[in-house]
């Protein structure tokens, strides 16, 4: 029920809090009224055609950057 | 590779399930028993049965699924509620697909189709809304059941009919707030949980500060997740670090979604729309301050207050093991009727109905390991 899906913003329309996102080569409409203003290269959380937030790609590039350390420090070498 | 592929990285995956397996042996060690640990997410419990995390673990660790998925946490009375708004001469029923075949006391909202019954699954309750823009002539129905994650856009489905000036558009509340749950769970001295999962979409409407008290009331260590197989197998890993460590703090896994506040606009639709209620949920009973109820001034768009149909007093299957499941009592296994009297066919309960409920998941990907 709470399957949000990261879309990437493909076309704005700030006058209808709308944008249209793409997910797998799909497009479709969906309502940012409560994400506020969004870009088109943004990526969206969206859940039954609404964004409910926005997907911090920094954050994503510490995780993973967080991951390779975890693994770096037990395997020494292992992981590129 | 994108970066957000990058979380699907099998390599990545192995290596830390790897580190997960070796610290869960330590903490089974030190606890004298495998460390027990709750998803409280629908999502969260499709993704380890379909990723097999449960086998992967087998004997390490024990994954439990809480009361996660809305549809099942919905209480007969309400699932007859919604039946008998179907009975009403020029109402339709819209609802997300999920609830379509979820038994209530004497009847399933499909049965009641079949029987002649107007019932519309929406994918989005914005479409619910430009259908009944487009058909004056009935009373639509909307059947609201989700958590925080949910809650906001039927709020602003709501104040999308109300700009439109429509009249009938009307929203059936079954709406639920997760964090009384947990304490619900949390103060049952029968519980042996050593930390949760936290939903990663629910968090995303209400932030990572609102569990502190998990921590600080109870001493257990929470960890908020995303979806990714890899996210989940973090969350484990977090979590084992402080059962380690003897620490207790609400960890945010998903930063690239979660925020310490939560998203503001999506809580002020909440504020907006909804008041706190004390409602029944399956198998926990009437949990304090845990449902969203119409505030006043949306009376005309509440379906409760507008028709106000008649239910009896619900009657209760026999043998279904539900309520036990959704506290984290049992698992689908331990129910006498799973994959026997009870299969996605012919469902019993709602957690073999609910395509995020945990009887549903086993059956689909964990029947045969058991
Ligand atoms: S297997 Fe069926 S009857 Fe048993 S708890 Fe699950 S839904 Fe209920």
């Amino acid at each position: 029920m709470c399957l949000g899906i990261p879309g990437l913003v493909v076309e704005v329309n700030p006058e209808k809090d709308s944008a249209v996102i793409e997910v797998f080569g799909v497009r479709r409409e969906i309502s940012t009224f409560l994400v506020g203003e969004v870009s088109r290269g943004d990526y969206l959380i969206v859940h039954t055609g609404y964004a409910i937030e926005k997907l911090d790609v920094e954050e994503a590039k510490i995780r993973l950057e967080l991951w390779e350390e975890i693994l770096k420090d037990a395997y020494p070498g292992q992981v590129s | 590779m994108h970066i957000l592929d990058r979380f699907r990285d099998p390599e990545i995956g192995r290596a830390l399930l790897e580190r997960v397996a070796a610290l869960a042996d330590q903490a089974r060690e030190r606890l004298g028993r495998p460390p027990v640990f709750m998803e409280v997410c629908g999502t969260h419990t499709v993704a380890i049965s379909k990723a097999g995390l449960r086998g992967l673990l087998d004997g390490k660790l024990e994954l439990r699924s809480g009361p996660g998925c809305p549809v099942c946490v919905t209480d007969y009375g309400d699932i007859d509620t919604m039946v008998a708004f179907g009975r009403l001469p020029g109402v339709t029923v819209g609802t997300f697909g999920d609830m379509v075949r979820v038994p209530g006391s004497r009847t399933s909202l499909e049965r009641e189709k079949a029987r002649g019954a107007d019932i519309r699954v929406f994918y989005s309750p914005a479409d619910a809304v430009r259908w009944a823009q487009d058909n004056p002539d009935r009373q639509l129905v909307f059947l609201g059941v989700g958590f925080e994650t949910t809650a906001p856009t039927i709020a602003l489905s709501v104040a999308q009919a109300q700009a439109l000036g429509l009249k009938n558009y009307t929203v059936f509340s079954a709406n639920k707030v997760v964090p009384p749950a947990l304490h619900a769970l949390l103060a049952d001295p029968e519980a042996q949980l050593d930390g949760f999962i936290l939903p990663g979409h629910v968090s995303a409407i209400i932030g990572r500060r609102v569990y502190d008290f998990i921590a600080e009331d109870y001493g257990l260590p929470s960890v908020i997740s995303g979806f990714e197989t890899l996210d989940i197998v973090d969350a484990l890993y977090g979590l084992l670090k402080q059962v380690l460590a003897g620490e207790a703090r609400v960890e945010n896994g998903y930063t690239r979604v979660v925020k310490e506040e939560g998203n503001p606009r999506a809580q002020a639709m909440l504020d907006r729309c909804f008041e706190i209620d004390d409602v029944s949920w399956r198998g926990f009973g009437v949990i304090p301050g845990s449902g969203l109820q119409w505030k006043p001034e949306y009376r005309d768009f509440d379906a409760r207050a507008r028709f106000a149909p008649e239910v009896a007093e619900p009657r209760i299957p026999k043998g279904c093991r539900c309520g036990d499941l959704l506290k984290g009592k049992l698992t689908p296994r331990e129910c006498k009727l799973f994959a026997t009297a009870c299969t996605p066919t012919d469902p019993v309960g709602p957690c073999m109905v609910s395509s995020e409920g945990a009887c549903a998941a086993y059956y689909q990907y964990e029947r045969r390991s058991s």
